[in-house]
């Protein structure tokens, strides 16, 4: 097989980056930081999600046609959020009669 | 080895369909993570109703937000992220062909998942005892709209709810793998088995890693 296996100590450091932003992520959660709370938490969730993804899901050994299903994936996600975001962040915009 | 102009003998690593294992191979890998999409917008569908709602009543949603328990929650995403260090192992000894170390690790991360399961449970107990339960005994201090604090619960009850259904989807896979491990079904040439599970839970863990922080965290720096 053509597999590629990563080592022990990649897989502990993985999982050490990760308890080390659950930690962060939590108490960061306490901090006034206003609007960007949101942001922040939503960053480190995202840095979560790539370590996981790329390491312990082995996305950065798969083949091309695997990445490109993957982020095609988040693309049609992002398509659901902002379609219907846009929609409801803007209906106070104009007055629309009946809203 | 068959030659190249005859078919080959089938394998468990080798069907008749596929020229090679890699290609084999790549295609399990593909199509699981096909389906994994198909579960992204399935959930994606739930955090989209969440944003919505969240923006629409944020007052109702802070209080309500605030009002679950962070420590079992930050404590529980760790025990989630041993389980896929676990799960990850058992797909490296798996790959590596090492019999006792995969049904090792797999029985770790079923430990790690049951106790996922089992603080889960508490919590939603929890919310039983505090009326915290969107129905007609539902009651929130200090919400002026009691409709919108049952909003955020019946979408925290649904998220909660449809993750720990794939946990314990994922402890059901974990069983029959730990059972045709020990059995010695996994090799180094074949243990597709082994890593399409691995994606399937690791999936379950990124949802987690979503949840943790726009379920319990977002709303914390507000003054109370």
């Amino acid at each position: 097989m053509s597999e590629h296996i990563d080592s022990i100590r990649t897989y502990t450091l993985v999982l050490l980056a990760l308890l080390v932003l659950t930690a962060v992520t939590t108490l960061v959660a306490f901090v006034d930081l206003g609007e960007f709370s949101v942001v922040v938490a939503l960053a480190i969730a995202v840095c979560k999600m790539l370590l996981v993804a790329l390491f312990f899901m082995h996305v950065r050994h798969s083949t091309k046609l695997t990445k490109l299903v993957v982020l095609g994936g988040l693309l049609w996600l992002a398509i659901l959020l902002m379609l219907t975001l846009s929609d409801f962040t803007t209906r106070g915009w104009i007055g629309v009669p009946g809203r | 080895m068959a030659s190249e102009a005859q078919a080959h003998a089938e394998t468990a690593a080798l069907r008749v369909q596929f020229d090679t294992e890699a290609q084999q191979k790549d295609a399990s890998t593909l199509g699981m993570w096909i389906f994994l999409i198909t579960e992204v917008m399935f959930f994606g569908g739930m955090f989209t109703a969440y944003t919505v709602y969240r923006r629409a009543y944020s007052d109702a949603f802070a209080v309500a937000s605030s009002s679950l328990n962070v420590t079992i929650g930050a404590i529980n995403t760790a025990v989630l992220l041993f389980s896929s260090f676990t799960m990850v192992m058992a797909v490296r000894a798996s790959q590596l062909g090492q019999r006792r170390m995969i049904v090792l690790f797999l029985v770790l991360t079923l430990i790690f998942g049951g106790m996922f399961l089992g603080v889960k449970a508490y919590e939603w107990n929890e919310k039983f005892e505090q009326h915290h339960v969107p129905g007609p005994s539902f009651h929130m201090e200090g919400v002026a709209q009691q409709g919108h604090a049952q909003l955020f619960f019946s979408l925290y009850f649904a998220m909660t709810g449809l993750h720990a259904a794939h946990m314990v989807i994922g402890v059901g896979l974990l069983s029959w793998l730990i059972w045709m491990a020990n059995k010695g079904k996994f090799t180094a040439e074949y243990n597709t088995p082994v890593d399409i599970a691995g994606l399937y839970w690791h999936f379950v863990d990124v949802i987690w890693i979503f949840l943790f922080p726009l379920l319990y965290l977002i709303d914390r720096h507000l003054p109370k």
